[in-house]
């Protein structure tokens, strides 16, 4: 065994080698400036040199790569919602993710365990079947299920009806799934570099030089950089970004809270949430219970944990699966989402020609990940409109147009 | 513009206090929040796009901004100045010290009918 040690240290295989190139000087010019090096960027990034043979791209992170919202998710996959723009939208996203880790060659650890939603009113029975005829309309597998179908599905789900809110019924989704969020920034951050793109990372757009309604360059921490285009994918600062830009954001900034368990073996296989009592539940691969969801009554930008939210998470968890009484609470986190007014996503085009929105990603932008990265590279690459995402533009508001998503969150609103 | 450094999580509190105006000091779960401070805009002079960012866009500033509040109990409403970066409450006043009489809402075109 020291032995074995000894070879592997004096192995040129050792240290591993880099997921991405590290950071260089900046260049004068770039064809494309991504703000933003999370997952989203990074896809955009990936897509626009792979795809669209765009490779003189930079990522601007103000930060690390994945390091803000991309790292604060609980990484919920899935295409159950409302509308048929988002149906559209996320179905798509799935598909993509379930091809992901061969794209990369690198593994994201998807796990298409399924989703479950809970149903304590017959009012949301009645929203359920609404959301499930819709989803198989659109090809996505969405079904009303029973309370025997969800004892099977879930045996140690309290059944009880001696709760302040008995499970009536639920909305199982067999496509839901997770994956591990790092991985898929550093997956896509790979695939960008490894063909010419270059991540900078402790890079912090300072201003955006607009002249004739056409952005001509950016200013960084790092000095002066030109660029044709740029795209703000900045989720949780997306109306500080753009405001350097002069463009408004019908956008909110509220700290979401979400907490995880330390492991324990595995005995709960689908994601389980309930709008009703305001909480969704997964064990991880690791073995830990993610308890998440509760957003915070006023827009704050700042991620601290509060004692509220760990009451109320913890409460509505237990009152669902009270063998979690012993559980300990390993850590508790925020991240900031843009809570748009229609709880869907501002893509596309802006008010000022070539600077393009990726915002407005509420709670919804870890699942949307490998689809933004498609559609907004072919925008920017094209110029045109995907229609995937034509709904989701910005203008939509001034046309009093909104994509009313109802199935936005597992848990909240 | 960049955000100052946040404090450290609630400084020891448990929860968070908002002094009404009215109530005097309660548990901001007694409130809810009601959006951001903006003048309405004249509703018949202003174009629909005008009105549009009137009712949907926001600042969404980090730092100290005026906006809202309901104490849910009395329904009283009033405002507050609250710095969104570090999660503190500034100060809370009454409607008055901003509006001045009731806001004119009679359509002129209806009127002359």
């Amino acid at each position: 065994m020291p032995l074995g040690l000894l070879k592997y240290g004096f192995s040129s295989k050792y240290p591993a080698k880099h997921h991405f190139t590290p950071a260089k000087d900046l260049k004068k010019h770039y064809d494309v400036v991504i703000i933003g090096g999370g997952g989203h960027g990074c896809a955009i990034a990936y897509n626009l040199a792979k795809y669209h043979g765009l490779h003189n791209v930079a990522i601007l992170e103000k930060s690390y790569l994945g390091g803000g919202n991309t790292a604060r998710n609980t990484a919920v996959i899935r295409s159950n919602y409302l509308t048929e723009a988002g149906v559209n939208f996320y179905s798509e996203s799935v598909k993509l993710y379930n091809n992901l880790s061969n794209e990369f060659n690198y593994n994201i650890m998807m796990e298409s365990r399924g989703q479950l939603t809970l149903a304590h009113s017959d009012s949301a029975i009645r929203g359920f079947r609404w959301r499930a005829e819709v989803n198989k309309h659109l090809g996505v597998r969405s079904e009303l299920v029973d309370r025997q179908t969800i004892s099977e599905l879930v045996p140690n789900l309290n059944m009880s009806e001696d709760t302040r809110f008995p499970i009536m019924a639920g909305l199982w989704h067999a496509d839901g799934a997770t994956a591990r969020h790092d991985a898929v920034a550093w997956g896509y951050a790979k695939g960008a570099c490894d063909r010419g793109v270059e991540l900078h990372q402790l890079t912090e757009v300072e201003d955006i030089e607009i002249t004739n309604n056409r952005v001509t360059a950016v200013k960084t921490n790092r000095g002066r950089v030109e660029c044709g285009a740029v795209v703000q994918a900045v989720a949780g600062a997306s109306s500080i970004v753009a405001k350097k830009a002069k463009i408004p954001l019908p956008i909110h900034c509220y700290p979401l809270q979400a907490m995880v368990t330390q492991p324990y073996k595995p005995i709960l296989t689908p994601h389980v949430s309930s709008p009703q009592v305001h909480v969704y539940v997964h064990q991880t691969s690791r073995g830990e219970f993610v308890i998440g969801g509760g957003s915070d009554p006023y827009p704050l930008y700042n991620t601290r944990a509060t004692l509220d939210q760990r009451e109320s998470l913890s409460s509505a968890a237990l009152e669902l699966f009270p063998f979690l009484s012993q559980a300990r609470i390993l850590r508790q986190w925020a991240g900031t989402t843009d809570m748009t007014p229609d709880y869907s996503p501002i893509m596309g085009l802006s008010p000022v020609e070539n600077y393009y929105l990726d915002a407005g990603w509420g709670t919804w932008g870890f699942k949307a990940t490998p689809i933004c990265g498609v559609t907004m590279a072919e925008l920017v690459a094209t110029q045109k409109v995907p229609e995937l995402i034509r709904p989701f533009e910005l203008e939509r508001f001034y046309r009093f147009e909104q994509v009313n998503e109802a199935g936005a969150t597992a848990a909240s609103h | 513009m960049r955000p100052e450094q946040p404090r450290p999580a609630t400084k020891g509190e448990s929860m968070k206090l908002l002094n009404c105006p009215l109530n005097g000091i309660r548990n901001i779960s007694e409130f809810s929040y009601g959006g951001e401070y903006h003048p309405m805009p004249d509703h018949i002079a202003s174009s629909s796009r005008d009105w549009a960012e009137y009712v949907f866009f926001h600042d969404n500033n980090a730092g100290i901004v005026t906006e809202w509040w309901c104490h849910i109990a009395s329904s009283f409403w009033f405002l507050a100045e609250r710095n969104t970066v570090t999660d503190e409450i500034i100060r809370t006043f009454k409607t008055d010290e901003l509006f001045h009489g009731r806001a004119d809402v009679t359509d002129p075109k209806s009127e002359s009918k």
